[in-house]
């Protein structure tokens, strides 16, 4: 058997860069892929910064809260806005010293730790060769035939799945459990993450599926079908931002700090859109590419603040669950 | 020396170190998980409904699963026809989708839009929803059928040709038959076969959730997610994996309960067919054939059809990828087989149950419990990300070991019956025992055990995320294809990594009934 030799081929590590600093940064599956914005953000980084940019793959807020102030993590990046909260109570993380008052967010952003770097907003996404009349609002949705099937994920263990629940909540307060009831009948399945609901969105199981306004983008730009549309809804739609914080138990302060000094470039932010399928977070509209110009725009942007959603989230969980379990 | 101490012979002190290994890896995790919350917490009213949807699912999936196999394996093991040994095999093929893909065929099948669907409404019949309790069981049943069915097989298999001729010849009816070598088989079987189906959709999660239609099919693994995940609660989510174990725990004590040792003596090998009945039985045991590859072989044929076409344009990473997890699957198949036949030749001396209840450990440790007490406890000595693939094949070889002693025990008890003492007596010990005996006579589990290891370790999806790495398996990257929008390279990724796997699995398969 040639065990020796297929440990050794295991065991083998990627050619360690000679002597230069390494700024190690935690990221998510969905970052670090080779289809993801990941291998453009170490290629921009390294052209410049006389280091190596070396990703961490994995949950990386799981994994640096276990870790503490002994993690070996420069930088945090792709938490969702739903946990900033406990990542900030970890005391972990150190203030990222950018000027955030020009971003082109819908909503105003103060935090002086998480910097976001994208954006976008949870949607209902349709063919409109299988749906010619798709709700035009919320409240159509709710109104809708119990026919119309939407595929949705689940909230415990998804995010997109969570800003659902922030959104219904947003958009009607006390009466969610009543939005629930109605939406209920409609809801085909709830799968663990967006991706199993997407696949069978696209197979033509159901007729919309939670997903993003900007889902349509990649239809439109990678397979030329201009048939996948997002709902616009006037109610408006929840906000999902991905964010990255530097750590405060850095050893390297200057890289991590050039590092997140870089995030707002228009250079980094031009890459977000067709590698990440999202808005940039600092760019002007005009800069955008032309497929996401193009995209319809919810006229109002949903969102709570961190503490609002950390107290909204136990109550609203259990607000759906009951909906679901009568 | 241990076996000084405690009067073991070799083989019994190999397998208690292995299975001591065992415990200690999933209890010592669970410990782990505990150790950073300070404690276990206490559980809400969402967990216990979770717990009892758990047990009641994996209940029903299991009986149904069981005494479904009954007649499929019947059929096959009395009935010769072309393409038999094919369908055989064939039959192992769902049991290693990975979870994703099979919810995709089975979707294809039996979903909205699905070819079952079509056909209902051009009948101008009502329509059925897979989404639903029905579809969690349906999926479960399309999952384990299949290896219910092989085991049971085997256990018809190992039924000695002269005891069906000298039933033959005492002019038994299949009614007599059954009662005197069927029933007895059935009896010592079907009890472990039914605790691994039960086992297996004990821990199940993703196809729970997708076909279950909503959090009325919450299980305690998504509990235990929503725990790490959600709430950042590792104390809730040990107190859940502490949970799991002790339904483990429970079936297996009702199983052993249930199950009595069948007794049929040595035979020769003469490759025999027990008795086949004729007249209707011929027509019902066709039936059932067609049946049971129909509705298992339809959903994958599905997935095949979907993906194929694209797999020339398939991105070079996937490849790449796919060459990483054979080599993976390999070492853990590999693994995983020298561990199963430790285990189970100390467990055929009979001396020692808990080897066993160690061994079946592994079905229900909940993949995130294992992999976050893993990275706790190996933190400190090692960067995690330099772990990544060791660590895979490792878990990956510890979660295929209990399929594999399903297969092995039966075996390994029947050759130590009939065949230890004549060894002893010829004085046959340690290697050549194994290469002379052993290996000859359980050729046949051995390779079933080995493909099953190989080919979930191909599909694996990497249980843990914590030590995850930049060189990814195909699994995660079939799931990163599907996370940047790319199905229909996604299906194609399903589909190779669908050919991967059973080729690994036919392959050791064949391999152990040519030997």
């Amino acid at each position: 058997m040639k065990l020796p030799v297929m440990l050794a081929l295991l065991a083998a590590t990627p050619a360690m860069a000679q002597d230069k600093p390494v700024l190690t940064v935690y990221a998510g599956e969905s970052i670090t892929s080779e289809w993801g914005p990941g291998p453009k953000i170490e290629e921009g980084f390294e052209a410049f910064c006389n280091c190596d940019l070396r990703f961490v793959t994995g949950d990386e807020l799981s994994r640096v809260l276990m870790e503490g102030e002994r993690t070996e993590a420069d930088i945090v990046f792709g938490l969702n806005t739903d946990v900033t909260a406990r990542a900030r109570a970890s005391g972990l993380f150190a203030p990222h010293g950018q000027d955030t008052s020009g971003l082109s967010l819908p909503v105003e952003w103060t935090d002086d730790i998480f910097l976001p770097y994208n954006w976008g907003e949870t949607a209902f996404v349709y063919d409109e060769t299988r749906l010619q009349n798709p709700p035009a609002s919320f409240a159509e949705l709710l109104e809708a035939p119990d026919d119309l099937k939407i595929v949705i994920q689940d909230p415990r263990s998804s995010v997109s799945g969570l800003a659902l629940l922030l959104w219904v909540k947003s958009v009607y307060g006390d009466q969610a459990p009543d939005a629930w009831a109605k939406l209920a009948p409609k809801v085909l399945t709830v799968t663990k993450g967006w991706s199993e609901s997407y696949g069978m969105f696209t197979e033509g199981e159901a007729d919309m599926v939670l997903s993003y306004t900007t889902s349509p983008a990649y239809h439109i730009e990678a397979e030329g079908d201009a048939t996948k549309k997002a709902a616009i809804f006037p109610e408006g739609h929840y906000l999902m931002a991905e964010v990255a914080a530097q750590l405060r138990t850095t050893d390297q302060p200057e890289l991590a700090q050039a590092f997140m000094d870089w995030i707002l470039t228009p250079e980094f932010q031009a890459t977000i859109p067709l590698a990440n399928w999202s808005l940039p977070a600092k760019l002007p509209q005009d800069d955008w590419p032309q497929v996401m110009r193009d995209l319809p725009r919810p006229e109002k942007t949903l969102f709570y603040s961190e503490t609002e959603a950390e107290a909204l989230r136990q109550p609203a969980l259990d607000e759906w669950l009951r909906a679901f379990s009568g | 020396m241990a076996a000084g101490l405690f009067r073991l012979t070799r083989a019994e002190a190999g397998g208690a170190i292995a299975a001591g290994g065992l415990a200690l890896l999933i209890l010592g995790t669970l410990a782990a998980v505990a150790w950073v919350a300070q404690g276990l917490s206490g559980l809400g009213p969402w967990d216990w409904r979770a717990v009892r949807f758990t047990l009641w699912q994996a209940a029903l999936s299991a009986t149904l699963s069981a005494l479904l196999a009954v007649p499929v394996a019947r059929a096959l093991a009395r009935r010769r026809f072309p393409g038999r040994a094919a369908l055989v095999t064939l039959l192992g093929a769902p049991f290693i989708l990975p979870v994703i893909v099979a919810i995709m065929g089975l979707i294809a099948v039996f979903g909205r839009n699905g070819a079952v669907n079509d056909a209902l409404r051009l009948a101008g019949l009502p329509e059925v929803s897979i989404y639903g309790w029905q579809g969690v069981i349906l999926a479960h049943v399309f999952f384990n059928l299949p290896l219910s069915v092989r085991l049971i097989l085997q256990g018809w298999q190992a039924i000695p040709a002269e005891r069906f001729r000298l039933a033959a010849s005492l002019g038994f009816g299949p009614r007599d038959v059954a009662r005197h070598l069927e029933r007895p088989m059935l009896r010592a079987v079907l009890p472990g076969v039914w605790l691994a189906v039960f086992l297996v959709c004990l821990t199940s999660f993703t196809v729970a959730l997708a076909l279950g239609g909503g959090p009325r099919a919450t299980t305690v693994e998504l509990a235990i997610y929503q725990a790490f995940r959600f709430d950042f609660d590792l104390g809730r989510a040990a107190s859940l994996g502490l949970i799991q174990i002790g339904l483990c725990l429970a079936a297996m004590a009702l199983a052993r309960w249930i199950a009595i040792p069948a007794a049929f003596g040595a035979g020769l090998d003469a490759d025999h067919m027990p008795a086949a009945p004729g007249g209707w039985h011929r027509i019902s045991d066709a039936l059932v054939i067609t049946g049971a590859a129909g509705v298992l072989i339809w959903p994958m044929a599905a997935v095949i059809a979907r993906g194929l076409p694209q797999i020339p344009d398939l991105p070079p990473e996937v490849w790449q990828a796919a060459g990483r997890s054979v080599v993976m699957a390999l070492i853990s198949a590999l693994l995983a087989l020298a561990l199963s036949l430790t285990l189970a030749l100390s467990l055929a001396r009979g001396r020692m149950r808990w080897v066993e209840t160690a061994g079946m450990l592994p079905l229900i440790a909940s993949p995130l419990v294992l992999g976050t007490g893993l990275f706790i406890l190996l933190r400190g000595w090692f960067l995690p990300q330099t772990l990544a693939l060791p660590v895979t094949v490792a878990i990956n070889a510890v979660m295929a070991l209990p399929f594999g002693l399903r297969a092995l025990i039966p075996a390994a008890r029947t050759l130590h019956r009939d065949y230890g003492r004549l060894a002893d007596s010829l004085d046959l010990h340690g290697l050549a025992r194994l290469r002379y005996l052993i290996l000859p006579r359980l050729a046949r589990p051995l390779g079933f055990a080995g493909g099953l290891a190989a080919a979930l370790a191909m599909g694996d999806l990497g249980v843990i995320t914590l030590f995850a790495s930049d060189r990814p398996t195909l699994p995660l990257q079939l799931f990163q294809l599907m996370n940047s929008y790319r199905m229909d390279d996604a299906s194609a990724c399903a589909v190779l990594l669908m050919a991967i796997s059973f080729g690994l699995f036919w392959i050791f398969d064949r391999g152990g009934r040519l030997a």
